[in-house]
């Protein structure tokens, strides 16, 4: 139970007290109840509205997304992929446009996962469940499927006859196709996750003629089980007994967080007959106990009885509820995104500070407008200490990241001194040591990066296989988007004055010369008789 | 316990049992438990026939399927083999300059070769080929019989001062003990350490050089930088195999000690020798 709830008692009669000590609701449940419910088929009613038509755009945009993302093409030069959202697993790559991630920059994608999580906290806190009501997978889904339904088997009084009648051959060929159509969309959405990691035109046509890895067709096979499954089938199961996420969101929201909310203050007592009822000098609230609220509800709940778990805020209680208010020439917002805080303040004008039942009296003037105490929802809450908490938060690790994007190297150096020998006497009495230097040439393009030495100044080196010839600086000629390994030997000459005990402190230097980018790695050079 | 107990408020049978008025429900189990229970005394009985499973007197039956996890290693030791065959063939046939011309070859035969290193000649030359007295650090450029691949080759296969092998190197420094005095032998000490340092008394040094043409040089050189056809080694250069300061160079110079390196040419496969001659020559001295 949540905040809200525990604002709320059942909806036994028409009206309802507000306040805290006034019952513990469904708490005692008796002990003959089973704890196994059986699922009630939900057969949403299909409605119009704002918020319906936020959410077909939101699902079109989201989906576009997901599907057409990997077949986006981003041209880097002959020396990488051209897909510009690629995950190459095989080659430890991560390509997102102009951005490239080695294994080693994985904290970027960390930082956004931080980001993810931080952004839902911000979210949650300003505008309530918006994640699970708009943008979660599962409901974009769901909502898909649903229209699918619709589309075949017709609106929710179709569905319901459909499912109570026989099998007949119209039943089973509706059936049939509407599943047909949902596997279709299952594997549709299954084959668009493999994109992600592969070069896309290349894989589906690898796909298609039965040439792509068995782990493509796996992964196929699984997401669109899961698909089918859970968005087909399981529906609003899913967000009510698996995810984690209503149960978290509870601790989330506060008394300024936007949710979607029955304003029972104006609507109690409802009534079916409210002319009758008027004409009988009885109160009367504005809901008209039409149950549309209740028919639209993927979820299968009933918004009036207050904010609960199972409720996802996806607001199209609110368009059906503000379509019946347009129709009855009442105001709009019966049910209406508020927060705790308000609704409380008008429930206690409605309710006289909670020493009575609702009387609809106290919130209307004699025209039928409201009472100036009666406040409504200002866009000022969602700025208050918390949300900008978090979005300075949220905002700072966005900053950093970006600072270390445009900061990172793509030229590294690391050096590895040999373990055995630690140092080797040449005939002529230099002193040579033998170091691992790992070139890291991050870009993808091939470059000479000039390998110096800083800080030994009668020294020279060798790179096996690079050159021959001991110099003070050698041209590596680095293959593009590559690290390689280079066995390198230093070479210092005879000295009879070197103190023994010296063990020399230099750095190794990498550098593009044509785009000035360098990197430097401190080393030792190792002496006989130097400290070890 | 004969008469059943029906418990009111389920009306599930209890056991029968009761303890300070606590009765237990006797509900029968759930079926999807009984059926996972069976599955798995279905899948046991299975796994009994198919795998090695009943302990014997010297060893457990060994199933139809007929698995073993030693069989499974021998297995996958013979997939690695196969993965190297081709690169073995290849390093096989072609001469030691081919293999080091090669970048593929080159970097196999260094990590075969670092491998049988570590087993067959660390005990002599150090883990890291650095050697010690009496045993040459092959990182360096003093070779004593020559630093190039075809000669590492032949002292490897071949050894040194091993009378098994006919083809085996020898060098045989007499001991001079029995042909010069004692103070002649200190004089040519001096010598040969001032050909690279100081040595105690100056004036030994010029007699020194008359004693070392006339006895040495032969062998190591007029001008004291060894001989590599005979593996004299260079006695103007600033690495010691044998000797530490001038008077183990007398000593040396009266009664010489010498080592003695392995052939292996019969314990080590041609193959082996060349993973191991293009290692040691990619140590950092190789010529």
């Amino acid at each position: 139970m949540n905040l809200y709830t525990a604002n709320h008692l059942q909806p036994a009669g028409g009206a309802r007290i507000s306040g805290n000590g006034a019952g513990g609701g469904t708490g005692s449940a008796p002990p003959s109840e089973p704890l196994y419910e059986k699922r009630q088929k939900i057969f949403p009613k299909s409605v119009k509205g704002r918020f319906r038509r936020f959410k077909w755009l939101f699902m079109v945009v989201a989906l576009a997304i997901y599907y057409l993302t990997p077949w986006i093409r981003w041209d880097r030069g002959p020396h990488a992929p051209d897909q510009a959202v690629l995950i190459d697993l095989s080659a430890r790559r991560f390509y997102f446009f102009f951005i490239e991630i080695w294994p080693q920059e994985f904290f970027f994608v960390a930082g956004l996962l931080l980001m993810a999580g931080l952004g839902l906290f911000l979210l949650t806190s300003a505008v309530g469940r918006a994640w699970c009501g708009y943008a979660c997978p599962q409901t974009v889904w769901v909502d898909l499927f649903l229209a699918v339904e619709r589309f075949i088997d017709g609106d929710r009084n179709a569905q319901i006859k459909l499912n109570a009648s026989p099998w007949t051959f119209a039943k089973i060929s509706k059936r049939v196709s509407k599943h047909a159509i949902w596997l279709l969309i299952a594997v549709l959405t299954g084959g668009a996750w493999i994109f992600y990691f592969a070069d896309a035109p290349g894989l589906a046509f690898d796909f298609v003629t039965g040439q792509a890895a068995l782990v493509a067709y796996s992964t196929v096979a699984i997401l669109t089980a899961t698909t089918y499954i859970l968005g087909g089938l399981m529906r609003e199961q899913v967000c009510i007994y698996m995810c984690p996420w209503p149960r978290i969101q509870g601790a989330m929201l506060d008394e300024h967080s936007l949710v979607v909310t029955y304003n029972d203050w104006r609507g109690e007592p409802r009534s079916r007959h409210a002319k009758k009822a008027a004409a009988a000098g009885q109160p009367v609230g504005d809901c008209v106990d039409c149950d549309a609220c209740v028919a639209v509800c993927p979820m299968g709940i009933d918004i009036r009885d207050g904010q609960q778990m199972a409720c996802i805020t996806c607001a199209l209680c609110i368009d059906a509820c503000d379509n019946v208010m347009d129709k009855l020439g009442k105001p709009r917002g019966l049910i209406a995104y508020a927060t705790l805080d308000e609704y409380d303040s008008n429930m206690a004008v409605a309710t006289n500070g909670g020493q009575t039942v609702i009387e609809p009296a106290r919130v209307r003037n004699a025209d039928g407008s409201f009472v100036d105490r009666i406040r409504q929802f200002r866009w000022q809450v969602i700025f208050r200490t918390r949300t900008l908490i978090y979005f300075g938060i949220w905002a700072l690790i966005g900053l950093g990241l970006v600072y270390a994007l445009l900061a990172r190297d793509r030229l590294q150096l690391n050096v590895v001194h040999d373990r055995n020998p630690q140092f080797v006497l040449e005939s002529d009495g230099s002193i040579r040591n033998g170091y691992t230097v790992r070139l890291l040439n991050m870009v993808p393009e091939p470059r000479t990066i000039m390998l110096s030495l800083d800080g030994l100044p009668q020294a020279t080196m060798r790179v096996v296989g690079i050159t021959d010839v001991p110099g003070q600086i050698v041209a590596i000629p680095a293959e593009p988007d590559k690290a390689m390994a280079l066995r390198v030997f230093v070479t210092l000459p005879p000295d009879r004055d070197r103190k023994l005990s010296q063990v020399p402190e230099f750095r190794f230097v990498a550098e593009d010369r044509s785009s000035h980018e360098s990197d430097t790695y401190n080393a030792t050079f190792n002496l006989p008789g130097g400290k070890k | 316990m004969s008469e059943k107990h029906v418990d009111e408020i389920s009306g599930v049978e209890t056991t029968g049992h009761e303890w300070d008025g606590i009765r237990e429900l006797n509900n029968p189990l759930p079926r999807w438990w009984l059926w996972t229970f069976y599955a798995c005394i279905v899948w046991a009985l299975g796994y009994t026939v198919l795998y090695p499973a009943w302990p014997m007197l010297t060893e457990a039956t060994p199933g139809i399927l007929g698995y073993s996890s030693r069989a499974d290693l021998t297995t996958e030791m013979e997939t690695a083999k196969l993965a190297q065959g081709d690169i073995l063939a290849k390093i096989s046939q072609s001469s030691l300059q081919e293999i080091v011309a090669d970048p593929q070859m080159n970097q196999f035969a260094i990590a075969g070769g670092a491998s049988a290193f570590k087993v067959n000649c660390s005990t002599c030359h150090g883990s890291g080929a650095e050697g010690s007295i009496g045993y040459p650090n092959l990182n360096d450029d003093d070779w004593l019989w020559g630093g190039d691949l075809d000669t590492i080759q032949q002292t490897i296969a071949h050894g040194i001062r091993d009378a098994v092998d006919p083809d085996t190197r020898i060098a045989d420094m007499p001991a001079f003990g029995d042909m010069l005095q004692t103070n002649e032998i200190r004089q040519v000490a001096a010598y040969v350490v001032s050909l690279t340092g100081t040595p105690r008394d100056v004036a030994m040094v010029e007699p020194g050089k008359q004693i070392f043409l006339d006895n040495c040089s032969s062998c190591h050189g007029e001008d004291a930088k060894g001989n590599r056809e005979l593996g004299a080694p260079n006695l103007a250069d600033a690495i010691w195999l044998k000797v530490n300061g001038e008077a183990e160079i007398a000593e040396q110079v009266r009664a010489p000690k010498h080592g003695v390196m392995p052939a292996w040419q019969a314990r080590l496969s041609s193959d082996t020798i060349k993973q191991l001659t293009v290692y040691v020559h990619s140590l950092g001295g190789g010529e």
